[in-house]
């Protein structure tokens, strides 16, 4: 995407511009990094009330046919198959070097219009090469059909069940990663309890038509306020969620990236559908031998009161590089410096001080375990 | 006139050129959002103009502080690094970040008035 490229905007811009958003380039679309309360108090706001996320960038799509699952199986590490009907799961498609395409959401709606149909949540500034290398990989065995023509509103925080509730009355029956149909203040929407914050919550998906009606419902609730990227970027590294193009790229692969605990036993080394994805001699053997991993992605907490940043450089504390950090701000609920990185397997043991070099001083940082929030999904 | 600004969006006041105080700029805290961390300059380390002698942190992101003009840095607001929110609630009074013993009036001279900046700012 070149920088002069004109933005696409969502279907809620104009209620963005009306609520005094700052408007901001992010994969390819105009999107709100803040309203006027500011990230900070935006950030508060969700872990203490509920907030409205728009991330109708993120990228919608279906996979139709009887054979879908199937499919979408040689794509990814996951257990497609065996995802019970009315369940969302945590995907990663995979190079052929076993390296991360991107990571993402899959919820197997059943049979939908006579077909069995899987609703797939990319994230938005790599739809447009997922969409072409699903396509083109599993395209003969099953539709592939993106969502252009709908938003998705995330509505996330302990008082979201309480607001959406009120509105639509069963979605307090669902718990987390679970989903179905429900009409929201006249909207057809298709309404997961999941999201990105590490708070309960619910992400929704609407026809763009009624986007801005949805919003507005959704933001007339008291307990709903609106929130920009900026704090849903703070609240998911608190959450030790991993950001697509900082955490997790194609040249990482899902065990140096800690993401083992989305390889379900059926696709590893002596399960019934063991490998079977791109990359999977790589991948598996480095489940298998964790020894050989170069490097791992941990948490790790500045012990001084200095944010330290993505690309800072990692050191042992004589010196060595060991490592560099890809996400990192100061957290405003856990209100210190905190970030992810990777360093070598040597350093990623939880207690070990190592400094990051920041403006030239070394910061003392400790590796912690994640989330540095405590999650607080409802699993009822 | 005692207050000029600087195209990196400071002010600088210069009502005692033994100490003139320096702060970011109302447009530069809001543009920054919420400021979360502060990096001051050693007391008594001399910048040339245009140097950076500071940096400004919102969780969003982190902006360098250049020096307005030239000269040796003579005290910094520990208040503001202790509380660096001060730069967004009072960026031009007790949100400064540190005062400079001024040598060179023909620099401060240079930098725009408050119309000039505010000018500038519209079309930063």
């Amino acid at each position: 995407m070149s920088a002069t490229a004109p933005l696409l905007t969502t279907p809620l811009n104009a209620l963005h511009i009306e609520l005094g958003a700052r408007m901001v380039p992010f994969a390819g679309y105009s999107m709100p990094v803040q309203y006027p309360a500011g990230l900070m108090a935006e950030h508060q706001h969700t872990r203490s009330a509920a907030g409205l996320f728009d991330v109708s960038h993120m990228g919608q799509l279906k996979l139709v046919g009887p054979d879908a699952a199937a499919a979408f199986e040689t794509l990814m590490p996951v257990d497609v198959i065996d995802l019970p009907v009315g369940k969302q799961r945590y995907g990663l498609l995979l190079t052929d070097e076993g390296t991360v395409i991107d990571d993402l959401m899959f919820f197997n709606q059943g049979v939908v219009d006579g077909e069995p149909t899987l609703f797939v949540i990319v994230n938005g500034a790599c739809k447009v090469g997922d969409i072409a290398h699903i396509t083109a990989r599993i395209g003969q065995r099953c539709k592939v059909a993106p969502m252009p023509d709908h938003a998705l509103l995330a509505l996330q925080g302990p008082r979201a069940v309480t607001a959406l509730a009120r509105l639509a009355p069963g979605v307090e029956k669902l718990v987390f990663m679970t989903g179905g149909d429900f009409s929201i203040a006249g909207c057809d929407c298709f309404v997961t309890r999941s999201g990105y914050t590490g708070e309960d919550g619910f992400e929704i998906s609407v026809p763009a038509a009624q986007a801005d009606t949805l919003a507005r419902a959704l933001l007339a609730q008291p307990e709903v306020k609106p929130i920009g990227l900026g704090a849903r970027n703070s609240l998911r590294l608190e959450a030790g969620l991993c950001l697509y193009g900082n955490d997790i790229d194609t040249t990482t692969t899902p065990p140096e990236a800690a993401l083992n605990w989305a390889i379900q036993k059926v696709r590893r080394t002596g399960g019934a559908r063991a490998g079977g994805f791109p990359g999977a001699d790589k991948v598996l053997a480095q489940i298998d031998n964790p020894a050989s991993l170069q490097r791992k992605r941990v948490g790790l907490v500045a012990l001084e009161r200095v944010p330290v940043r993505e690309h800072t450089e990692l050191q042992s504390e004589d010196g060595q590089k060991i490592g560099e950090v890809t996400s990192g701000l100061l957290g405003p609920t856990v209100n210190e410096p905190v970030a992810m990185g990777y360093v070598t397997p040597a350093f990623a043991a939880i207690g070990t001080r190592v400094n990051a070099i920041v403006r030239g001083k070394a910061v003392p940082m400790e590796v912690r375990a994640m989330p540095f929030t405590p999650a607080r999904y409802y699993r009822g | 006139m005692t207050v000029k600004f600087s195209k990196d969006h400071e002010w600088i006041d210069i009502s005692d050129h033994e100490a003139a105080t320096v702060g970011i700029t109302v447009h530069a805290q809001d543009a920054l959002g919420d400021v979360v961390f502060v990096d001051l300059p050693e007391v008594g380390k001399t910048f040339t103009q245009g140097e950076v002698a500071g940096v400004v942190e919102s969780v969003k992101a982190a902006a360098d502080v250049y020096m307005p003009v030239t000269g040796e840095i003579v005290e910094v607001n520990e208040a503001l690094r202790a509380d660096p929110s001060l730069a967004n609630t009072d960026p031009l009074g007790a949100g400064w970040f540190f005062k400079v013993h001024v040598t060179d009036m023909m620099q401060f001279d240079a930098l725009m008035d408050e119309p000039a900046y505010a000018e500038f700012a519209k079309n930063a």
